[in-house]
């Protein structure tokens, strides 16, 4: 399952600056662990003690995680997962 | 329709069916005129709200000083409120918002302290609470944090919805400091629990979400996630083609942030009708396009509007 996974900059410096990386795995916990392979440090800074941390949101096809399954969101091939910071609207 | 004064006529806005837009006869969208307020925003309910319950537990007093930060629309109705109940108005704006805001703010007698584009309302917020500590008199109301904000909606948007379409099964609002959505999702969740709460968050450029670190991080005091049900990140691209469809098929002139709800709407919509279910979906039409003429969303091609809008605070 090969997903494209977009990185906010505050991030890439995990990615060797790369604004998207692509990651595999059946849920957004398995994509996770397969992008700390390649880019260590990225999974600290987005899962504290198996959740997502508070300022992290993490969308599949625009779609916030936190509503479906959380970590345990399945992804199929082709999805876009898009990772933000939590910022101020209004 | 009569009232004593202009801010007597906050709220009770018109819910107009969208007969093109909507997918199926069995599954309608409405649209939610909040347009129609005193100064052409829905943020005219949350500010009147708070104004009062300030006024009335003696936090403002006749001369005061109000702070806050904004990124228009908020600071445009305090500006018109604060004028007629004779208050001082001191509006923290990040510099990536249109020109018209500024000038609506200006024309009502705000005065503007920039905020860095840079970290959008996050900024902005950081930079108000700073002035905050060295204004000890200074009072802000504080939009992303006040409950009154909130309650501006549970007692109002909610039940005229609910009054308007009782066969309501969805509502979808923006999220910025989420006070819509948190006051007609409480409303909902008490008297007509099956309506889904369905929040649009607009996802900007790089830039705004240029924070140093993530402990930065931004979740307003009101949001409380279970009153939401699904939450959706809507782009630029797709925020000015819904705009766009909005005027085009129902004749609708709404701000770039409507175009972000509907995507979201016409999203649950399919949904809806895959699952075979009816749906009557009530959306909020947050604003007029007036004030987004000049990021000129209106003009040229998708691509072109999409170019225009990269790096602003287009909601």
């Amino acid at each position: 399952m090969a997903v494209e996974v977009r990185i906010p900059t505050i991030l890439r410096t995990h990615t060797d600056g790369e604004k998207a990386v692509e990651g595999s795995g059946t849920t957004i916990s398995e994509v996770i662990d397969d992008l700390e392979t390649r880019h260590g440090g990225l999974k600290e800074r987005l899962v504290e003690s198996g959740d997502l941390r508070r300022f992290v949101n993490v969308y599949v096809n625009d779609e916030d995680v936190r509503f479906l399954a959380g970590v345990q969101t399945p992804v199929k091939d082709g999805d876009t997962i898009v990772v933000l910071p939590a910022v101020a609207g209004g | 329709m009569r009232y004593e004064s202009l801010l007597d006529s906050v709220g009770e806005t018109p819910l107009v069916g969208l007969p093109r837009l909507s997918p199926s006869a069995d599954v309608r969208l409405w649209a939610k005129l909040e347009d129609r307020n005193p100064t052409g925003s829905v943020k005219d309910r949350a500010v009147l709200w708070m104004l009062i319950d300030a006024e009335k537990v003696g936090r403002l007093r006749p001369g005061c000083t109000i702070l806050e930060p904004t990124s228009g629309n908020t600071g445009i109705s305090l500006a018109m409120v604060a004028k007629l109940r004779g208050y001082r108005l001191v509006c923290v704006m990040p510099e990536n918002t249109s020109s018209e805001r500024r000038q609506l703010l200006q024309m009502w007698g705000a005065e503007i302290v920039d905020s860095p584009a840079a970290g959008g309302s996050n900024e902005a917020v950081r930079v108000a609470k700073g002035i905050a500590a060295e204004h000890s008199d200074w009072v802000m109301l504080y939009q992303y944090g006040n409950p009154a904000n909130a309650a501006a909606h549970y007692e109002g948007t909610g039940p005229e919805l609910l009054a308007d379409l009782p066969s309501i099964t969805h509502f979808v609002a923006g999220l910025g400091t989420t006070g819509t959505l948190m006051g007609v999702g409480r409303f909902f969740r008490e008297h007509k629990p099956d309506v889904r709460i369905v929040a649009a968050e607009p996802r900007y450029g790089e830039l705004v979400y240029g924070l140093r670190n993530l402990e930065e991080g931004f979740v307003p005091e009101l949001y409380d996630e279970t009153l939401i049900d699904s939450r959706f990140s809507v782009g630029p691209r797709d925020a000015v083609r819904r705009t766009r469809e909005l005027l085009e098929e129902e004749g609708i002139f709404a701000g770039i942030s409507t175009g972000a709800i509907l995507h979201a709407a016409l999203a649950q919509a399919a949904k809806s009708v895959e699952a075979g279910e009816s749906a009557d979906i009530a959306l909020v039409v947050c604003d007029g396009g007036w004030k987004y003429l000049s990021t000129g969303a209106y003009e040229g091609t998708i691509d072109e509007a999409e170019d225009r809008l990269e790096g602003q605070l287009w909601a």
